[in-house]
């Protein structure tokens, strides 16, 4: 190559038709040919060593570009004098032009006016030369990636950036941000919405529940929260960090009701944040202790409220790039399988990986099950150790058997055997088997396995009545004391415009449409008026485990969504946007009187389906 | 500044002694020829009393040196006639006249070089067994002039008038006679089969050989394609440069460059590169036996052509022993002139530190409370007792402290003294688990127009060249930099009042940076003095001026380099400075001096960048032609020459205990030298541009290097220097053996966003300091 290049600058002369196109421009035409060769070659040799003399004055001026005073230095060099009017901004003065069978570089000299000139405001004087420093001297770490900048977070980068410092790099490229762009737009909070702000926090971490409820659901609805948005985030994940040292439990399931109700607000885009969430809902996942007293508070309530929350936010947020789910997982295997890691982590990291959905279980849990078995046998039959561990054990050997029998039962073909199952799963295997059998007949009843188990819907305002057409065949509207549901859990008819209360605006419901051997959808329907809703606005392809909150089906033979098959389910969700799905401390009671109409819904639906359906999905 | 008592200046008669002096030391033959300066035939005649003309008839070389004389005058016809009757062959003129000139330089640098002698005799072997009759060297005009530049080239330090020598235009006859000596006649088709007939040669000697050998190639392609392009054989020249200029090492290609341009006759004239071909030798280093091998093939193949060559621009420096691997020779070769003669780094070089002046240290008051309640003698012995053994130890190398006269110390210089010393308590011990902090000054809105920086030696100031002509001082302290009042306003204050320095700066000129303009054009080269009264700054308009940084005037401009001045540098005891540029010269100065008290002579490119020796006794410079050489301050004379570099040297930095040399190139390598054995000892690979500033941390065990792309990076100074201590085999025969520790060594690479950088510097108490101008 080297060789090739060298080849090459040895015969690159100036064309003699350049010489030609020179000569007759100062007057001299009829140039001979050989006189043209002779002067191309001492011309071309000329410029050459010109612009090696440059280089050496662009090497002391320590660029990488040669400029056009460079050229005249050298010049000067040589006695000969400069070339003046090339001062220009442009990389290459020249242009190409080639026709008439000659190509040619030319410099393109402009006619100027001169009144132009002398009439144009003069432009502005160039900024002077400054010398900055970081404020604070920090050694510039080459690894550390350099930080995108969050243009909600602007604010904190400023304000951070003078006290904390960044790095060297960092910051210079802030200062020279400054010169070149225009000073970014300083988040000023107006005076309503810091008043907002400290009536929303306090509300959200005081003790008055309506209050509270009052203001999950603004968070939750209001669409103009954004650039509140960073303060809320910095408020939680502070808030996680002291309440997680002083364990307060109560606290920390308020701080989780607020990321759950941030995340139910469709107008806030939380990406930019999930580095001060994510750490929060983690650490009220599998925190070591997350209640002054383990053995009696419910602090496993909040440990799958915030799994659930993780999962969530693991699918909504989780792209190639940032790999939230794939971080998150790793990071709940790895206490997982640590031995010294306590039940509660355990706990937590389980009911984590549970909540990420059936392919998760299969590959990361199932396989962990007899080791586990194994572990709480030790507790559970060993010698005494200590109460709050055998509560451990206890609570995770449900969690297992909750997450682990709708999968076995998927993925295992009948019939179920106790011998096999404890030669698969070792201690838990009966138990497993128990559980699997029961999912399979609950799965026979119905498509829907509601067993949530610490959800209670404490929102004591009715927003909405219920219909329901295809089960009782009343379609009169119902107040929701009849039925029992909490008003959040809204039972609609698949038959759109039927509320007989309007509903609050924006709210979400997902209706979920089942039939034998296709996939399940989502539907997510916005009623944004009672009674002209379009319901069907867009169709989400979603596993099912994502929809923690209330569930209901219903037969559904209306025409309005049913289209031509007769017999299909509709499972109508009310996505809680006005902070439906609540979670209560201290109390893990189940709606039953929902679970009670919808089983026989879901009875009659499945006796007249094919059975294959009830395994398709899960529900 | 208080000049200095009995100095380099003062005695200026001195200084002609010592010129004179070193003449002598020369040997007759220097004499000789000095007395051969004045170009008349009846001189040239008188030549043939050369002791070095071993066994020639006296007719003979009167003969020869009236043909030289007719030549010289163009009448050719009577040289023909002249020779046809004294049956000289015909190309007996012209080489062995070349070749007495090659032996005569070889003698005339004889005081530097012993090998001459050897070199001359092997020479007259040569010439007998390879042709009868005239073998005597002549000493024609031509041949005393061509010495003559020589002579310049190599000893213009003592001899001022000289400083133009290499400027182009005004030394044509001198450039004539240079390039005479390639108008030698062969047939130019054979240069071609003669190269190749050499390659197949060494390609098939021994391995061991082979790598010696193979150094020969590029100078003998060099040599013959300069003498095709002075005998205008132009086509065959191109023909002969496309097909072996390949097969020459990757780091001649810049020079290739240059030579690929060069095809016509007319543009050898004011050449430079050619110039420097011509008047200096080539060094080799090859081993006897490789050389034994080398000489008799040649003569088996009867080759005159390469062994002319050979004989007249090649130096080879012959040693016993083992011959040298590829990588051993490729680490030391790359330079215009090939490597450094192992005499020219034999110098004894004092390269000890000074004795530090004993100064009491008044302690803080703090301390002095502390000692109130202690007892005051207990703890004053043991502090004056640490600091006295440490000045008082002698350092066996160091020179004595009046070998130059340095100025004293005035009062602010002690107090100064006292700073450091006592910023130095404070200072971080620096080491591979413990990396300074680097702050990072990025100058904005420079528009590429940054060209040098400095920082004063307590970090209190940062001053930076422009290429608009500007200087500007920026202060980095909270303390504002104020002018002196006016004469008239001086006049008004108490000047017995104690804070008499304070009432004479001007309040309302307080600002945070001041410019100074003076230069007409790019300011390349920038320092402080040690008091932080003055600043130096060198430009492209050939002067190096003189500010002051109390009133912000120009007080002095230096005028003598004509060319741009690339870079200045205040000695660490102030009063001197150095200067270097493109007229390849470097030049010693007093501030209250117009005129330089030494040139330092003998680089064949330009100066790039000059540095003090932390004793002041030395002075290093770097170059273009890819050496850096080590000058004594004292005589003007070259101790150290080191090769090795692949390209022009852009940083120079002494470690603080002045044993060691770092330098940086455009080739991104940092090499380390051994400044007492004159030896390479280290090669620090990582940066991918020019390396444009070198530091040592203020105890030497960490470098810094900064370069154009974008980083800043540490090295481990001590393990570098460790590891070869031991080794005496190395030092004894000057063959180095590099292994490839580079990333060992370095310890961090810490990157900027988008900025060159152009300085660094350590503060006392070991934080580093970086600028460059941010280029967006």
């Amino acid at each position: 190559m080297a060789e090739e290049r060298r080849q090459k600058q040895c015969s690159v002369i100036l064309p003699t038709e350049s010489m030609k196109a020179m000569a007759e421009s100062v007057g001299v035409g009829q140039l001979q040919e050989e006189s043209c060769v002779a002067i191309s070659e001492e011309v071309s040799y000329r410029i050459k060593e010109i612009a090696q003399d440059a280089l050496k004055f662009m090497h002391h001026g320590k660029r990488r570009k040669l400029t056009t005073s460079d050229i005249d230095n050298a010049l000067k060099l040589k006695n000969v004098e400069p070339l003046y009017g090339f001062q220009s901004q442009e990389f290459i003065p020249f242009r190409f032009a080639s026709g008439g069978g000659r190509e040619l570089h030319f410099y393109e000299e402009r006619e100027v006016d001169l009144s132009d000139i002398i009439n144009t405001p003069l432009p502005r004087v160039p900024l002077d030369v400054s010398l900055k420093a970081p404020k604070e001297q920090q050694k510039a770490e080459s690894t550390e990636p350099l930080k995108v900048a969050k243009p909600g977070q602007e604010e904190e980068a400023a304000i951070q950036g003078k006290s904390q410092g960044a790095t060297a790099a960092d910051g210079k490229g802030k200062e020279k941000g400054l010169i070149r762009l225009k000073p970014r737009s300083t988040h000023e909070l107006s005076v309503e919405q810091q008043l907002y702000y400290k009536e929303i926090t306090e509300a959200c971490v005081g003790s008055c529940e309506a209050k509270r409820a009052e203001a999950l659901q603004s968070i939750a609805t209001d669409p103009g929260l954004y650039q509140m948005l960073p303060r809320f985030s910095t408020f939680i994940s502070e808030g996680v960090r002291v309440n997680v040292v002083q364990n307060n439990l109560a606290l920390l399931i308020y701080l989780m009701r607020m990321v759950k109700a941030l995340m139910d607000n469709p107008t806030l885009y939380l990406e930019k944040y999930l580095h001060e969430l994510i750490p929060a809902v983690v650490t009220c996942i599998v925190s070591k202790q997350l209640c002054l007293r383990p053995d009696v508070d419910n602090h496993w309530a909040l440990r799958d409220f915030a799994a659930r929350l993780m999962a969530q936010s693991c699918k909504t947020f989780s792209t190639t790039t940032n790999n939230i789910q794939s971080r998150i997982t790793k990071t709940f295997t790895k206490s997982w399988l640590d031995d010294k890691t306590q039940w509660t982590t355990r706990y937590g990291c389980i009911a984590g990986l549970a909540e990420l959905g059936p392919d998760v279980i299969k590959t990361l849990i199932l396989p962990r099950l007899t080791v586990e078995g194994a572990r709480i046998k030790a507790v559970m039959e060993g010698p005494v150790v200590s109460n709050i561990d055998k509560i451990g054990a206890d609570h995770v050997q449900s969690l297992l058997l909750k997450h682990c029998a709708s999968v076995i039962a998927k993925i295992r073909p009948q019939p179920d055997n106790v011998e096999q199952y404890r030669t698969d799963y070792g201690y838990l295997g009966p138990m497993l088997c128990s559980h699997v059998m029961k999912a399979r007949t609950q799965a026979a009843l119905q498509a829907q396995q509601v067993n949530r188990t610490t959800l209670t819907i404490t929102q004591p305002r009715p927003t909405l009545s219920v219909s329901q057409s295809g089960l009782s065949g009343s379609t009169g509207p119902r107040t929701p004391s009849i039925i029992k549901v909490p008003s959040s859990l809204t039972l609609m008819s698949p038959r759109p415009g039927t509320p007989s209360q309007p509903s609050p605006p924006a709210t979400k419901y997902i209706v979920m449409a089942t039939s034998a051997g296709t996939a399940t959808t989502q539907q997510v329907i916005t009623l944004s008026s009672s009674q002209s809703a379009s319901p069907v606005t867009s169709t989400v392809p979603s596993a099912t485990s994502t929809l923690q909150p209330l569930v209901k089906l219903e037969s559904g033979s209306g025409p309005g969504l049913t289209g031509s098959r007769p017999l299909q389910k509709y499972i109508v969700v009310s996505l809680p946007s006005s902070a439906s799905s609540s979670l209560e401390p201290k109390s893990s009671v189940i709606p039953t009187s929902i679970s009670s109409t919808s089983l026989e819904a879901g009875m009659k639906m499945e006796r007249s389906e094919s059975p294959g359906a009830s395994t398709q999905s899960p529900h | 500044m208080a000049a200095v008592q009995g100095g380099l200046v003062d005695a200026d008669e001195d200084k002609d002694i010592k010129t004179e002096a070193s003449n002598d030391s020369w040997g007759n033959n220097n004499a000789n020829d000095g007395r051969l300066l004045s170009p008349s035939p009846g001189s040239s005649a008188s030549a043939g009393s050369n002791k070095s003309a071993a066994g020639a008839s006296e007719e003979q070389q009167t003969l020869l040196a009236v043909l030289q004389f007719l030549r010289k005058n163009k009448l050719t016809e009577s040289v023909e006639i002249l020779r046809r009757e004294a049956g000289l062959p015909e190309d007996s003129l012209e080489p062995k006249g070349a070749e007495s000139s090659g032996a005569g330089s070889g003698g005339a640098s004889g005081g530097v070089d012993l090998e001459g002698g050897d070199a001359s005799s092997l020479l007259s072997r040569v010439t007998a067994s390879s042709t009868a009759g005239a073998q005597a060297p002549t000493k024609g005009p031509i041949q005393s002039a061509a010495w003559l530049t020589d002579k310049l080239s190599h000893h213009s330090a003592s001899c001022p008038t000289a400083k133009l020598t290499h400027s182009a235009g005004e030394d044509q006859p001198d450039v004539n006679v240079v390039l005479s000596a390639y108008s030698q006649q062969g047939d130019p088709a054979l240069y071609e089969v003669y190269y190749s007939g050499l390659k197949r040669f060494i390609e098939s000697v021994l391995d061991c050989h082979r790598a010696e050998l193979s150094q020969v190639f590029y100078p003998l392609f060099v040599h013959m394609y300069l003498e095709l392009v002075y005998n205008n054989h132009e086509s065959e020249a191109k023909a002969f440069f496309e097909k072996f200029s390949g097969d020459q090492e990757c780091y001649y290609e810049d020079d290739l460059r240059v030579l690929s341009s060069l095809t016509k006759k007319e543009h050898m004239r004011g050449n430079e590169t050619l110039l420097d071909f011509r008047t200096s030798k080539f060094v080799l280093r090859i081993s006897r036996d490789s050389y034994q091998l080398l000489k008799r093939h040649l003569q088996e193949r009867q080759n005159n052509q390469i062994w002319n060559i050979i004989q007249e621009h090649l130096y080879i420096d012959i040693f016993d022993g083992m011959p040298r691997s590829k990588s051993q020779i490729d680490a030391m070769s790359g330079s215009l002139a090939g490597e450094a003669k192992r005499e020219a780094n034999k110098a004894k070089v004092y390269y000890g530190l000074l004795k530090e002046p004993e100064i009491e240290l008044p302690l803080d008051d703090e301390d002095e409370e502390a000692e109130n309640e202690e007892g005051k003698p207990k703890k004053k012995k043991p502090k004056k007792d640490s600091l006295g053994s440490k000045s008082k130890k002698q350092d066996p190398n160091a020179p004595s402290q009046n070998r130059i006269p340095l100025p004293e110390l005035k009062d602010s210089d002690k107090l100064d003294k006292i700073m450091y010393m006592k910023e130095a308590t404070k200072r971080i011990r620096l080491g591979p688990d413990n990396l300074p902090s680097i702050c990072f000054y990025s100058f904005l809105n420079a528009y590429q127009g940054l060209t040098a920086v400095d920082f004063t030696d307590d970090s209190s100031l940062i001053a930076g060249g422009f290429a608009d002509s500007t200087v500007r001082v920026w202060s980095v302290t909270p303390k504002k930099l104020r002018k002196v009042k006016s004469a008239a306003d001086l006049n008004l204050i108490d000047k017995e009042s104690d804070d008499v320095l304070e009432r004479i700066m001007d309040e309302k000129t307080a600002s945070e940076s001041k410019i100074l303009c003076g230069h007409s054009g790019p300011v390349y080269g920038i320092s402080f003095s040690p008091d932080r009264n003055y600043l130096l700054s060198s430009s492209e308009d050939g002067t190096v001026r003189l500010w002051s940084l109390q009133t912000f005037t120009c007080l002095v401009g230096y005028k003598g380099h004509n060319y741009p001045v690339w870079d200045t540098q205040f000695s660490p005891h102030g009063y001197y400075f150095v200067s270097g540029g493109h007229d390849r010269v470097a030049r010693l100065w007093a501030t209250d001096h117009y005129q330089p008290l030494r040139m330092f002579s003998g680089h064949l490119a330009d100066v790039t960048c000059t540095r003090f020796h932390p004793n002041s006794n030395y002075v290093a410079t770097g170059s273009s032609d890819r050496t850096i050489r080590l000058w004594d301050v004292l005589n003007g004379n070259c101790v150290r020459i080191f090769t090795g570099h692949k390209g022009p040297i852009h940083a120079l930095a002494f470690s603080p205990n002045g044993k060691f040399l770092a330098s940086g190139a455009t080739d991104g390598r940092v090499l380390l030298w051994d400044i007492g054995h004159g030896l390479m000892v280290g090669e620090l690979k990582g940066h991918t541009d020019t390396i444009y500033s070198l530091r040592f941390s203020r105890d030497g065990e960490i470098l810094a290097s900064g370069s154009m792309d974008n980083t800043v990076r540490l090295w481990d100074a001590t393990k570098a220097f460790d590891d070869l201590e031991t080794d005496d085999f190395t030092a004894a025969t000057g063959h180095i053996h590099l292994q490839d520790n580079s990333q060992e060594l370095l310890l961090g690479t810490y990157m900027t966003k988008s900025t060159p950088v152009i300085h660094l510097h350590f503060t006392r108490r070991n934080l580093l300091l970086a600028a460059g101008a941010y280029n967006p």
